[in-house]
Formats: C-alpha cells, sequence, structure tokens
C-alpha cells in the first residue's frame, strides 16, 4: 500500500480507483519476465482485464544526452552503441553521417557499402533476438534457441570485422574503422545461404502454428490514424499498412542503389507487425547480397582533417534503426563539443501507445502486445 | 508385528520412494528432452551427462531457507505444500503397475484415483490465497477455473470407457482390453482425456498458473526452498498419475509381449508406456505457445464438452445394441 500512495504522489496524474470499484494495481515490473529490462507498466486491472496501463520509465536512465554536451564529439561514439543494444550498428551510421553533413565529409563508396551491409546484417540480429524474445513472452521456449543460433553465426561475422559483438563502435567520421576482407564476404554469403533455410524452420515451428495465430490475430490493433498520432515508426507502423521506411522515404548512404521492397501489414495487429519483421529479415538479405555484388574498391576511411571543428549551426539526421526511425538533432555552438545533443528514439514513441492500445485487454495480450513491439527499455531511457 | 501391517508400511516406503525417483527420472527427462529439442547439450556437469544434476538440485532445495513473505498465513502458506504433495501419492497405492504388482486391489480404484488428484486445487487455491501476492493470486483464479473445468471433460472421456467395462476396476478394465487396446475404439476420449490431462496438470500449452512471462510463477511465486519443491513433487507425481490413467483405460495397461514371470514383469511394458506418454507431454511443452485464458475456456466449454459427451452418447448407444 505504501508504495501504491508513493506511486500516487509521484504520478498525479493517474487516477487512484474508486473505493468502491473492484480494480487493483498490478505492478508488472520493473523486474519481470516479460518487461524485457526495466521497463515497469502500473496495471489498473479490473480482474483478467487491463483497464489502464501505464509504463513508468527512469530505471536505467544514463543521461547520453547530457554526457553529449560534456564530450568531445568522438568520445560520445561508444555511447551510441550502448542504447539499442540489439541493434548498435544504425546507430554509429546517424551518429557519424551528423558529423559528415554538418561538416561536409565526403565519404568512400566502399565505406558506404562497408555500412549498409552490416547495418542491414545488426537488423538481421536484432530481429532474431525479437523473434526469441517475443515467443517467449507468448510462452514458446523453443523459438529463442533457434533464432539465436542463427544469431551467432552473425556476430561471429560482425565480431570479425568489429570487435565486438554488442555494443559497436565501428564507424568513423568518413568511413568505418577497418577494411572488411574476402573471408568476411565469404562467411557473410555462407550465412544468407543458411539463413534462407532457416525462414523454413522459422514457419514451421512458429507462423504457421494454431496458438500462435490466435494468440495475435486481431490482438492490439493500431490503426494507421493511430499511429500517424503517436508518431509510431519503424515495423510498427509498416504492421498498421504505413509503407514509411526512412531507407525508402528519405533514402541516405547508398540504399537507392539497391532493389529491396518495403513489407507492409493489412490489419496492423500483432500478427502483422511479426509478420512484417520476418519479411524485413528477408529484405535485409537481399541488400547485403546486392551490395556484396556491387562492393567497390578503393579507401574504407576517407580524408578527414586530424582535428575537425564544428561548425556554428544546427543539423539532423535520420537513419531506418531495426525499431523504427532514428534522428540525431545537434545544435552546434562551435568548437567540438555540441551545445545540445537530441536523439529520437522510436521504441519511445512506439511505447507511447500502449496505454491507448491495451486498455480493456488481457493480461496475456499485453504481454502479446507489447511482445510485438520490440521493446529494448535501455533505448527509451537512454 | 501382523504381516498384513508390515506389507503396508513397506508399500507406503516404496511409494513415496517411487514419487520421489519418479520425479527425478522425470525432472532429468525433461530437461533433456527439452534441451535436445533446442538444440543445446543440457545438463553435462554433475556424473556422466549430469544424471546426478536432479539429486544435488534435491540436496540444495533441501538446504534453502524456507521465507514466509510478511502478511501471510503462516499455517496456510506452510500447509499448502503438504496439501498438494499428500494426495499425489495416494494414487500410487492403487496404481497397477503389473498383474500382481499393485498394493491394494479396490473395486473403485480409478475414482479413488480421480477424487485423490483433483485434492490438488484446493492446494493451489490455499497457496495463492496465503502467499499476500497478487500474481499468486491471479495463478490460483486461474487455476482453479481451469482445472475444475477440464475435470468435466477428463471424466466424460473416462466414462466412456467405463460404459464398455462397467467396472472402475483398474485391472479389471486392463482385463477388459483382452483383444484389443481400448484407443482403437475410443480415439476421441483418448484425445480429449490428454487434453483434459494437460490442462489438469497446468502443463503447457496450458500452463495457465504458472504462465511465467504474465504471473512471473503464478501460485508458487513465493515459494522457496522444500515449499516448492513439494508442488514440484506433485506436478510430476501428477503427470505421472494422469498418463498411467490413460495407458491403463486406452493403451492396455501392462500389457505387451509377454515376458519371462509376467505377473511381475509387466511393469516393464507399463513404464515403457506412461513413460512415452510423458514424453509426449513434454515434447508438446517445449514446442507450442501458451494459449490465452479465455481461449482455454472456450475450448473446454464449447468443443471439448460437447464432443466428450457425444462421444459418451454414441459408446453409451453402441454399448446397449451390441
Amino acid at each position: 500500500m505504501e508504495i501504491l500512495a508513493e506511486n500516487r504522489a509521484v504520478h498525479a496524474d493517474l487516477e487512484p480507483a474508486a473505493p468502491c470499484s473492484n480494480h487493483y494495481y498490478l505492478n508488472m515490473g520493473p523486474q519481470h519476465p516479460s518487461t524485457h529490462g526495466v521497463l515497469r507498466v502500473l496495471l489498473e486491472m479490473d480482474g483478467e482485464y487491463v483497464v489502464d496501463p501505464q509504463p513508468v520509465l527512469g530505471y536505467g536512465h544514463r543521461m547520453h544526452e547530457k554526457m553529449a554536451e560534456h564530450k568531445d564529439w568522438m568520445a560520445f561514439m561508444p555511447n551510441t552503441g550502448r542504447m539499442d543494444y540489439a541493434a548498435a550498428l544504425p546507430y554509429n551510421h546517424g551518429y557519424v553521417a551528423l558529423f559528415e553533413r554538418l561538416c561536409g565529409i565526403e565519404v568512400p563508396a566502399r565505406a558506404e557499402y562497408i555500412r549498409v551491409i552490416t547495418s542491414e546484417l545488426n537488423r538481421i540480429v536484432s530481429h532474431h533476438l525479437w523473434i526469441g524474445a517475443m515467443l517467449l513472452d507468448m510462452g514458446a521456449f523453443t523459438p529463442i534457441l533457434y533464432t539465436f543460433d542463427d544469431r551467432e553465426q552473425v556476430l561471429d561475422i560482425l565480431e570479425d570485422v568489429t570487435g565486438s559483438r554488442l555494443t559497436y563502435c565501428y564507424f568513423r567520421v568518413g568511413g568505418v574503422c577497418k577494411d572488411i576482407d574476402d573471408r568476411f564476404v565469404e562467411k557473410t554469403r555462407a550465412f544468407i545461404k543458411r539463413q534462407r533455410e532457416r525462414f523454413d524452420i522459422y514457419n514451421k515451428l512458429v507462423t504457421g502454428n494454431i496458438i500462435f495465430i490466435k494468440r495475435t490475430e486481431g490482438v492490439g490493433i493500431i490503426s494507421p490514424e493511430m499511429a500517424r498520432r503517436y508518431g509510431v515508426t519503424g515495423p510498427v507502423v509498416r504492421g498498421s499498412g504505413i509503407a514509411y521506411d526512412v531507407r525508402k522515404n528519405e533514402p541516405y548512404s547508398v540504399y537507392p542503389n539497391f532493389d529491396f521492397d518495403i513489407p507492409v501489414g493489412r490489419n496492423g495487429d500483432s500478427y502483422d507487425r511479426y509478420m512484417v519483421r520476418l519479411l524485413e529479415m528477408e529484405q535485409s538479405l537481399r541488400i547485403i547480397e546486392q551490395a556484396l555484388d556491387q562492393l567497390p574498391d578503393g579507401p574504407f576511411l576517407g580524408k578527414v582533417p586530424k582535428k575537425l571543428k564544428m561548425p556554428t549551426g544546427d543539423c539532423s539526421f535520420a537513419v531506418e534503426a531495426a525499431r523504427g526511425e532514428l534522428t540525431y538533432y545537434l545544435v552546434s555552438g562551435g568548437g567540438d563539443i555540441p551545445y545540445r545533443l537530441k536523439i529520437r528514439v522510436p521504441s519511445y514513441s512506439n511505447l507511447s501507445v500502449l496505454p491507448e492500445l491495451c486498455q480493456g485487454m488481457l493480461l496475456s495480450d499485453l504481454v502479446a502486445a507489447m511482445g510485438s513491439m520490440d521493446l529494448v527499455i535501455p533505448e527509451i531511457d537512454r | 508385528m501382523p504381516p498384513e501391517l508390515l506389507r503396508m508400511i513397506i508399500a507406503a516406503v516404496l511409494v513415496v520412494a517411487f514419487v520421489f525417483l519418479n520425479a527425478m527420472v522425470l525432472g532429468y527427462m525433461e530437461r533433456k528432452v527439452s534441451a535436445h529439442i533446442q538444440r543445446r547439450p543440457g545438463l553435462m556437469e554433475v556424473g556422466p551427462h549430469g544424471i546426478l544434476q536432479l539429486l544435488v538440485d534435491g540436496f540444495k532445495l533441501i538446504g534453502k531457507q524456507l521465507v514466509v513473505p510478511e502478511g501471510a498465513n503462516r499455517f496456510l502458506f506452510r500447509l499448502a505444500p503438504i496439501l498438494s504433495f499428500a494426495p499425489c501419492v495416494l494414487p500410487f497405492v492403487v496404481m497397477p503397475f503389473a498383474r500382481k504388482l499393485q498394493i491394494v486391489s479396490m473395486d473403485i480404484s480409478l475414482i479413488f484415483i480421480l477424487a485423490m488428484t483433483s485434492i490438488n486445487v484446493i492446494a493451489i487455491l490455499v497457496a495463492g490465497w496465503a502467499s499476500n501476492n497478487k500474481y499468486s493470486l491471479f495463478g490460483t483464479f486461474r487455476s482453479v477455473a481451469q482445472a475444475v473445468s477440464y475435470e468435466i471433460p477428463m471424466l466424460l472421456s473416462l466414462l466412456s470407457v467405463i460404459l464398455m467395462t462397467s467396472t472402475f476396476s483398474l485391472q479389471g478394465i486392463i482385463a477388459a482390453q483382452k483383444y484389443y487396446w481400448f484407443i482403437l475404439v475410443q480415439p476421441l476420449a483418448f484425445i480429449i482425456y490428454f487434453i483434459s490431462g494437460l490442462a489438469e496438470t497446468n502443463r503447457a500449452p496450458f500452463d495457465m498458473p504458472e504462465a511465467e512471462s504474465e504471473l512471473t510463477a503464478g501460485f508458487h511465486t513465493e515459494y522457496s526452498g522444500m515449499g516448492f519443491s513439494f508442488f514440484f513433487l506433485a506436478e510430476y507425481a501428477n503427470m505421472f498419475t494422469v498418463c498411467s490413467i490413460a495407458t491403463v483405460l486406452f493403451l492396455g495397461g501392462w500389457k505387451g509381449i509377454p515376458l519371462p514371470l509376467g505377473d511381475y514383469t509387466g511393469i516393464f511394458w507399463f513404464m515403457l508406456k506412461v513413460y512415452g506418454l510423458l514424453f509426449v507431454m513434454i515434447w508438446v511443452r517445449w514446442t507450442y505457445p501458451r494459449v490465452r485464458f479465455d481461449q482455454l475456456m472456450t475450448f473446454c466449454w464449447k468443443y471439448l464438452i460437447p464432443f466428450a459427451l457425444a462421444n459418451l452418447l454414441i459408446t453409451a448407444v453402441l454399448v446397449k445394441l451390441i
């Protein structure tokens, strides 16, 4: 009861349950098996039904944005990989591309290709993790071991070239810090072949499963109007039928050189979001395949002045991270420490749908709907 | 000491020992099978292929402190695991392991077993209520609703076999399967029984009461040490009981290819069939996602019960005609 009183004091907007109603509060998190990290959802419940879910954030807050204002801009680079730990390379990409745009630095073609290949590999890794985690939320223990088997293959490839397995710090302003070699190309091609065969297993184990379909179809429907209202991006908005993808709508890097589709859902339910991500993995494989075929020779790091001074002004850059649109917005007052760095992370907007989406749902559906959003909490709290 | 009393004491010791042994074998089997389903080696550390792991786990659990949460009803909290475990031992008293390997032969042994396994619901209710934890209470509500509903199709499906044999004695039912196993004539009843059995023992995909991604651990969230292990033992004992009823009623019990000393060695075929069914249970658990609670109830009331009733009716008519 003390905790509840405390909650009410902290969240003044949260209406306490009427004294004579049968509603009660259930604290889901911050330590709970299906909140993946330290998200806490305060649920007002009526029996099995969720009346009002309120996400409570801040348990993993590390002041990344503030850190950016107190560090040499290059010293902030490793922080970018520590926000969305499941897909760190797009975060690297957005950050370095921001400075390239601000300072007008040319990036060699080979570097851009390497960036695209590794970013897409990272996207696949992230989706591997998500399939496993979502199915784990829904009570299936086995798929995560299968996807992790595949995930390990990619992590090995990425480890060879980037030096780390999770929180990458691989891209540099003007290119990347290490060139890829024939072994990398060979292993990536082998992985593409392997992964294409593995989709068959995923489909047999999960997609066609009657229980899985019954649990996800029509659950957690996000209408296109609702998605726009909350600024939802990534696979979640594409699941609602809006083909919005930064790689197509606001192309960056060498993405215009590749032929790939943007899979979209029809109903905007959890099942569509699942299908969108699964199809996205196939599209990522297509992009990687084309990039490997077209991979140009040349330097992997462009000519960048030793001491890079930022011009005064502001600049923003958006990339398509694994979870949606990631935007860096930087205000510079000259020198090498940014005045302000705003990071717009996809999971934050995606999570903001939750209270409206999950009203009147069953607790089990809430877990399934939250799983289909693919939230990474350190990214939300950053 | 009168020989009958001595016999009862030996039998009681054997039954309890068997329950513990079964939990260890089944626990090992579950972890090893799930590991291989998930493409990993599983237990490998303690003993060859980790066969002693469950023994070590048992000692660890005995050594653990039993924490009683603040605000819990101490008496009921401590009572619940015992209440869960004790009735699960009793079905083994009437279990027909072989023609002559049955401790007590009762005319109503089937009813006795069903009555004993149903007591588990009360234990779960007590555990969830006494824990003073919302997740526990949640798990309890689900469990009681589920167990009470699934009891109906379970009994109805068993009743269609009883109509054919007109006896509740397990040995009698096995004897009635002289020429063919009843699964051949009652396949629907077998399927309904097996599904209800999964739900009765709170096994996936019907493991609502302990759905850990929703309810952390359901009714036994607050239990540690031996409190937890009694629930664990009870779950595995219940699984064994459910599968052995299926074996007796549908798969011919201890019948099989005759072995020397057939009156006693029938236990080999009995165990083979029971563990075969248990393997299927484990297989299902590690393959399917969990169903939703309302879907679970819908499935029971809209599909299983009507089908079980229809099956019973058809059986009754056919038995009358033939």
